[in-house]
């Protein structure tokens, strides 16, 4: 039961903003002791996990040609083009993407796009531009909303559209554990069932999106019609 | 053979570059803790291999004192001008989105190309590899048709690189940790008390402790993996099939995708939710999860949903 208190260090230590890393380190120690694990062991049980996990941290790489395009006007181009197309509204754009990404991920092309490769340079400033053309002009706050709806509509494209490939992680995660416990199933009767769920969640984020869209169309045409309101 | 450890080269290359350009620069106070940090950061990619576990370790816990005792700072903003980058962006036009794709097109082809080649390329990870060229060949293209001077992609992927600061090894750290839990044994515990909370005799109890389950104990372990086998184990296994012989796949699927809910929800998922933020300069550092509670709770409830009436 002791061992439970390393998710209590966790969740305080989020709570009342220490640095994560920090929080991190803290909850390995308290489990690792609570598990009754020597300080040696915990550090090589940390170290090794470290290492195996390199690969995470490759996508890094990116940023020298993401810095290079961007001085070069990568989000301005992507800006120009945006307020140049007629009818391109926030919520057109982003449900665009978002399906882009679900229909990619489900090809299992997970890689191909993310938040360093594609929504830094390409898709936030379109979106951000898109915004400002409906809009009018955006607040700070309003800016920051759409930047953080054009990350999350990424993470919603992933994660609903990678389970309908059939050699993605999670499915045969499922499938070797099934085996341990004698149920033998075929990875395509996993992933067919990954598709209701794409479904459902291409339709609650495209009604967010709807609505984020129609929010922002609407300010533009407030204060014409305030007169009305009143 | 063109193996992960060619990448791990050159992803060390960029980190002693970031930090070589921070060691140089003046305008950052604390200089000394950025070139540092990604020190260490290449020298992980280089010879982790062969430090071991414990040196590993001692690593880790270097990097976390120089991040986690304020020891990184921001260099004076070298960013271009907007005017200079308002005239290029007129000069090159739509090219430039070119060489942006050129990353996934390199990805997408090798992909599906190299697997061809398991004499010449480590077939199990093709698509870090691509990854890799695909930024080699964009880089290339960018010195000879953007004539990029030697030192721009760097110095501008460093001040990027800077602006994620100390986020950029949370996910890392997250998965370690994650090793830690399940070598004490976290996740037998939490699926014990899991299973005490369930009402019993009841089919829609258990579904729904199940599809909560696992959202919330993936928002805990910020990795839909790691509760994945818990929640099996607990509930999945004993009651939704044994007991209730509701049909596996169905119940896995979909637990899983419950999982995926809890995902969007967690700081803890720090590559998906935070690390944006800090690409994208937000001020707060929750908004992407802010963002995502309101698609994911409705998801979830849909997910359970599915699982009840679906798989009995």
């Amino acid at each position: 039961m002791w061992v439970l208190l390393g998710i209590v260090v966790i969740v305080v230590g989020f709570w009342l903003r220490f640095n994560p890393l920090l929080v991190i380190m803290a909850s390995a120690a308290v489990t690792g002791i609570a598990a009754g694990l020597d300080l040696h062991a915990i550090i090589s049980a940390f170290g090794k996990a470290f290492n195996d996990a390199r690969y995470v941290s490759i996508v890094w790489i990116v940023l020298p040609v993401i810095g290079m395009l961007e001085a070069f006007g990568l989000q301005e181009r992507a800006r120009g083009l945006i307020s140049g197309l007629k009818g391109a509204t926030i919520g057109r754009l982003l449900a665009s993407y978002l399906l882009l990404r679900q229909a990619t991920a489900a090809l299992g092309l997970t890689s191909i796009a993310g938040h360093p490769q594609t929504v830094r340079p390409l898709v936030a400033p379109m979106a951000e531009a898109a915004a400002e053309k409906q809009s009018g002009s955006l607040t700070e706050e309003e800016r920051e909303e759409v930047n953080a709806y054009s990350a999350a509509t990424d993470n919603v494209g992933l994660f609903f559209g990678e389970d309908i490939f059939l050699a993605i992680g999670s499915i045969l995660l499922m499938k070797g554990l099934l085996e341990q416990y004698g149920i033998l199933l075929e990875p395509f009767e996993l992933s067919i069932w990954a598709i209701p769920t794409a479904i459902a969640a291409f339709i609650i984020h495209g009604f967010r999106l709807w609505l984020l869209d129609r929010r922002l169309s609407a300010k533009a045409a407030a204060p014409a019609s305030g007169g009305d309101a009143a | 053979m063109i193996t992960l450890t060619w990448v791990y080269v050159l992803a060390g290359a960029a980190f002693f570059a970031f930090a070589l350009f921070n060691l140089n620069d003046k305008s950052n106070a604390r200089r000394f803790g950025n070139a540092a940090f990604w020190g260490l950061m290449a020298v992980s990619m280089w010879a982790g291999d062969w430090l071991g576990a414990f040196g590993n370790g001692l690593l880790v816990l270097a990097l976390v004192a120089i991040a986690g005792f304020g020891g990184l700072g921001k260099a004076k903003d070298d960013a271009i001008p907007e005017a200079t980058k308002q005239e290029r962006a007129a000069r090159f036009g739509n090219g430039l989105f070119g060489i942006a794709l050129i990353i996934p097109a390199t990805a997408l082809a090798g992909t599906l190309l190299f697997k061809e080649f398991p004499a010449l390329f480590d077939v199990k990870q093709v698509t870090l590899i691509s990854l890799a060229m695909g930024v080699l060949l964009a880089l290339a293209v960018g010195y000879v048709w953007l004539r990029a001077t030697p030192a721009l992609p760097l110095s501008q992927g460093r001040r990027l690189m800077d602006s994620v600061g100390w986020a950029a090894i949370l996910p890392q750290m997250l998965a370690s940790l994650g090793a830690v839990f399940a070598l004490a044994g976290v996740g037998d515990v939490v699926g014990g008390v899991i299973q005490q909370a369930i009402p019993e005799g009841s089919l829609a109890g258990a579904v729904i402790a199940f599809g909560l389950g696992m959202a919330l104990f993936t928002m805990i372990m910020g990795n839909a993996f790691a509760a994945f086998p818990v929640m099996i184990a607990a509930i999945g296994m004993p009651l939704l099939i044994k007991q209730y012989d509701g049909d596996p796949a169905i119940i896995c699927a979909i637990g899983m995708l419950a999982g995926f809910c809890g995902t969007l929800m967690t700081p803890m998922a720090a590559n998906f939710n935070l690390v944006p933020a800090a690409l994208l300069e937000l001020k707060d550092e929750n908004a992407v999860v802010k963002t995502q509670v309101a698609t994911a709770i409705p998801l979830l409830l849909v997910n359970i949903a599915l699982i009840y009436f679906l798989a009995f």
